[in-house]
Order: structure tokens, then sequence, then C-alpha cells
């Protein structure tokens, strides 16, 4: 190593903040606490809270806090998200991705609608209604019969039909090597076309596309 | 004089003026700006605590953040636009970054924040605000740039402005305490390889980080440009993750998980992945690669002066770096001349690029295109369609075209 760069990383390490051990700041969270800010449920069903809810309640709940915006059978209305269907669109021109055709995991529909739903009400569900509507999300997707009940003990046994199709990011293979090979400054083609021109004060227009 | 008269004359002496030079040049009498006493040469101005807290020239009034009502369905869940090109230099003033709220903003004292860490730690803590204070505090300027941004691009030209096309991006001094510091007063434990960032608003937004980033260069963040977070930026305290798509920066940020898998919530799994051609997707983009875009001219920035010389201005940046070389084409691709990258050139921070010319009058295809400190080269829109096809939503970071015609009006194309 040149001198030039050791005396640079002993600069640097001196000029950063140090990191001697402890600072002795904030204090220990206290048990209830935690569990009250501690929502997040993982796909390994860490975070489910004990309980249960059916098919059944969750129409009724859904009607009642959810269909204003999603639909009655979560078909969205407007632009609010679509809840369900969409299954093999996801490679055609418009793809609808809705819980049963693009996410996949349930545990982020019980997280997000606890976490989130009703919008401007959040966590005002009760686990047992948070179950009721998954079930019933379930059901608008044709993945459980009428009658499916689900609980903590059941959920991870449930999977999304997309789940395999998705994919750690790969563009340090697919795109960045062929992003990296140098350019062309002078006579780089031969003719030049417009093929596509927005159309003008789009930004203020009530509707698109 | 009163406020009245004054303006009158104000006006007066501004139509004066530009019917002075609208001619060959200045009549024999000159400029009535320069030859008459103007009153604001004359009179008094406003006394030092006019406006306590500062407020732009109201002949700025237009620079300001802008929606688009159709993009999303209700302005609350919603997202607006930084007015980039009417912005220069690399920072973006406080109050026009842009916006994006999943859950509105919340507002509330600084005194009823908690910062909560929790699982995989040797000791679960809470800070104060006040304790947050007593952290040794970094100062970094970093561009943030929502991966929706250009978005609505990915089709084909769409939006009829630099602001809607470009505009989900700020670049802003934070102040804040190293990420790495507050877990290291925890203590994470071997097994905790991954963090869970959330935040207190009503959408109690939530991001999987890894840990090798959150040690790296994330900071806790409680000041931009030197002045408090403003409340729709996170107010009091916010995540900053270097390079990384806007959406894991979490605002108003309450808990810090420490896990040892990533928890897939819903703004890493539902949105926020890239939708392959072939219906499979990516998940976990999270740097945000190198992007350029001509700020001026542009659709809202005509070039009015007619043939002469003339200004292209533009931002250039890069999530994994910093930013060597731009380059500018005034004919579609043809020929490309290096622009001229001027100011501070800092890591994951917007650049500023000039190209000084003398315009012709005859029409300009004009394109930038960024070089990043890895080699990588901004691609084109095709190019990225090409392997991506066209639902992929976020990460669209290809080359931009203005066309200008000769009275210099400025359009969002695409060329061959």
């Amino acid at each position: 190593m040149s001198r030039f760069l050791k005396t640079l990383l002993i600069a640097g390490l001196l000029a950063s903040p140090a990191a001697a051990g402890k600072l002795n700041l904030g204090r220990a969270a206290l048990p209830a606490e935690v569990a009250a800010w501690n929502i997040d449920v993982r796909p390994d069903g860490q975070g489910l809270p004990a309980g249960s809810g059916s098919v059944i309640d969750g129409e009724e709940l859904f009607t009642d806090q959810c269909a204003a915006c999603h639909g009655d059978f979560g078909e969205a209305v407007g632009r609010w998200p679509a809840l369900a269907g969409g299954h093999d669109t996801l490679a055609e021109e418009r793809p609808v991705k809705t819980i049963g055709s693009y996410w996949p995991y349930l545990s982020t529909a019980y997280d997000y609608i606890f976490r989130a739903m009703p919008y401007g009400d959040a966590q005002s569900l009760t686990p047992d209604e948070v179950y009721q509507l998954v079930a019933y999300i379930l059901y608008l997707n044709d993945a459980v019969d009428e009658d499916f009940i689900l609980n903590k003990e059941n959920f991870t046994s449930i999977a999304l039909p997309n789940t395999g199709s998705f994919r750690l990011d790969d563009r340090d293979n697919t795109e960045y090597p062929a992003f990296s090979r140098g350019v062309c400054m002078t006579d780089c083609k031969p003719s030049v076309q417009i093929t596509g021109r927005a159309i003008k004060d789009t930004a203020s227009n009530t509707e698109s596309e | 004089m009163s406020d009245k008269t004054s303006r009158r004359n104000f006006i007066k002496a501004g139509m004066a003026a530009s019917a002075g030079l609208a001619g060959t040049g200045a009549r024999a009498e000159g400029d009535p700006l320069i030859t008459n006493v103007q009153p604001w040469a004359q009179e008094l101005g406003d006394g030092v605590n006019h406006m306590p807290y500062g407020a732009p020239s109201p002949y700025e009034s237009d620079t300001i953040r802008r929606t688009v009502p159709w993009l999303t369905a209700d302005s609350v869940s919603a997202i607006n636009f930084t007015p980039i090109h009417q912005l220069d230099g690399i920072i973006t003033p406080n109050s026009v970054c842009f916006e994006r709220h999943h859950g509105g903003v919340a507002r509330y004292d600084p005194a009823d924040h908690r910062l909560m860490i929790n699982g995989l730690v040797e000791q679960e803590l809470i800070f104060t605000m006040q304790d947050l204070m007593r952290f040794p505090r970094e100062n970094h300027v970093y561009f943030m740039e929502c991966s929706a941004n250009s978005g609505m691009e990915w089709r084909g030209p769409q939006m009829d402005g630099v602001q809607y096309t470009h505009g989900m991006i700020h670049n802003v001094m934070y102040t804040g305490i190293p990420l790495r510091l507050l877990l290291e007063e925890a203590g994470v434990k071997t097994a905790g390889t991954w963090l869970l960032a959330e935040g207190a608003d009503s959408s109690g937004l939530t991001r999987s980080i890894p840990m090798e980033k959150a040690l790296d260069d994330c900071l806790v963040a409680f000041k931009m440009n030197g002045e408090a977070l403003r409340p729709e930026n996170g107010y009091p305290l916010r995540l900053v993750v270097p390079g990384w798509e806007g959406v894991t920066w979490i605002k108003w940020l309450r808990r810090l998980e420490i896990g040892d898998r990533p928890w897939h919530q819903r703004e890493e799994t539902s949105k926020y992945t890239d939708l392959m051609a072939d219906g499979t997707s990516r998940r976990f983009t999270w740097e945000m690669d190198a992007k350029s875009v001509i700020t001026s001219p542009s659709p809202q920035m005509p070039i009015t002066h007619g043939p002469g010389q003339t200004v292209i201005t533009g931002l250039a940046w890069s999530g994994h770096g910093t930013i060597p070389q731009v380059d500018i084409t005034l004919d579609g691709g043809v020929n490309w001349h290096k622009a001229r990258i001027d100011g501070l050139s800092l890591d994951k921070s917007l650049h500023r690029f000039y190209y000084d010319f003398v315009w012709d009058g005859k029409p300009l295809l004009l394109q930038s295109r960024a070089h990043d400190s890895t080699g990588y080269i901004q691609p084109t829109k095709d190019a990225l369609r090409k392997l991506r096809g066209l639902s992929s939503t976020y990460h669209n970071n290809g080359i931009q075209t203005w066309a200008v015609n000769a009275e210099g009006i400025t359009d969002n194309v695409e060329i061959s």
C-alpha cells in the first residue's frame, strides 16, 4: 500500500465518528413496548398472532370496510388496487397484479392489512378480523372454499401461485456488462427519425392512456 | 408612495423596457429602467424582520412542486414532482423536494417521537430525539430518487415536462447519525443479517435492508440542508439509504428490527418489484442506476431567445458512485460532445452539467448520456425495453430525448 493511501486511511479513521464501544444512550425497551410495535409478519409465520377467521365472516367485514375502494369482489373501484383476479396476465400487455396473481407471500397481506388498513383507520382491526379478511381475499382468488377458516396454525400451509416467479436482482449479470462497453462519439448512426411524441399538457389532463 | 403606485410604475417601466428591447436595440433615449430612477432605488424597502422565515420572490411563484391527479387513486397516497426545470446547481431547496406519501404526512411533536431497536440484539432499546442528539453526527449530500421516476415513460413518451418525467428526485445535505452507531449501541447478534425499518405514519411503511448496507453508509437523519427535516420528508427522523430507491428511505422512522431474513413487506413484493416481459419479476432491485436528463431546454423551458449563444443544462447521478462524464447530442445521437460538469462531484449525489453552444435556429434533437464511476453508461430506453419489456414500472434510467423546433418549442419525443 502506498504511503499516500495509508495516510488517507488513517485520516479517514480519525475523521469519522469513533466506534469505541457503547455510548450508553437510550434506555432498555420494555416487553410491552416491543409487543405493541412489533407487528410485522414474515412468510415463515413469525409475528402471526393467535386467532382465526372464516370466509363467511370475512365477506361481511369486507363489504363493510373494504369494498368502497376495492370493490365487492376485490375487482377495485377507480384507481384503487384490485385484490383478486388477474391470473395468467403477468406476461400480457396489461398485467393485472393482485394478491392472487402477483403477491408472492400471504403473510404480506396479513401484515399490510393490520398495519395500514382500512385506509385512514390503520391498526384498528383485531387479529380475528384480519384473519377473516385474508380468508375472504383467498376465497375471492379461488384459492379456498367458502367454508374455509384461516388461523395461525394453517396460515403457512397456504401458498400463493406466483411465489416462484420472483428472483433476486440480476442486473449485475444481465445488464451492467452490456451497458459498460464504451460509447460512439461521432457519426454514430446514418439517420434519425422521431418515432413518438408526448401529447401536450398530459400532466394536467384528467385522464390518460 | 403607496405599494399600489409603486407596482403600477414598475409595470409601466417593465412594459416600456420590453418595447424598447424588442426592436433592433435600445432606443436613442435609452432604457427607462436605467434612465428613470426606479421606486426600489428611491424608497426604503422592508425591514429586517419583515419575514422571519424567508420565502422566494413572488416573481418565482411558478417554481413549485406539481402533481398529476390521474396518476393515483387519491391525493393522500400520492406523489408530486420537484421543479427540476427551474432549479440550478445540485442542491434541492427543502420547500420543493418532491413528496411521496403512502398514508399522508404524519404531523406530531418531536417530543412524542420514539425510535425502537428490537429483535436480534443484545439489548432492545428506546431513544427519544433528545437521546439521538447526543450521538456523533455526519453530513452527506445524497440524491434520493423514487424508483418509479420516469416510470410513466416505459411504453413511450407520455409526460409533457421534465418535472413530470424526471422530477421524483431531490438532492439534499443530510445531518444524521451513522446507522452503524445506533446498531452498535444495541449490539447486533451474529444471526442478525437483515434490518426492517418502519415508519410511524398511518401506512407504517416498512422495508427490509440487508445488514451489510445498514452498517455501510446509512444515516438516521434529522436535518436536511441545515434545518430540521420538513414534515413531508419525515420530520423528525428519517432513514437515508444512499444510492438506493427512495422507498427504502423510511420517513418518520420509529423502529429498526433486526432479523435473520427479509420480511417481504408490501412495498417490496406487490410494489417496487420489476415485472419482466416473461411474467417473472426481479425483487430487491435497490440501486438506482446511472441516469441523466437535460432540464433546460425542456418542454416547460422552451428556448425563448432565438438563435445565438445558448445554455443547455441538466442533471446526472448514479447510485453506484460519481459521474465523471456526461455526453450531449444536438442531432439525436449522430454526434456527441462532452458536457462540462460544474461544481461538486460527490458520491451518490446529483451532478450539474452544462453545454454552451451557438444555436443556429434549426431544430434540435437533444439527449444527454451519463457515465458513472464504475464504467456503466446510461442506456437507451429501447435497450432497457429489450431486456425488461414494457411492464417494469420501476428503474427506467433510459436516455431522454427532447425535440426543439425552430421556434424553440420543446417536446418529449422518442427517436430511432
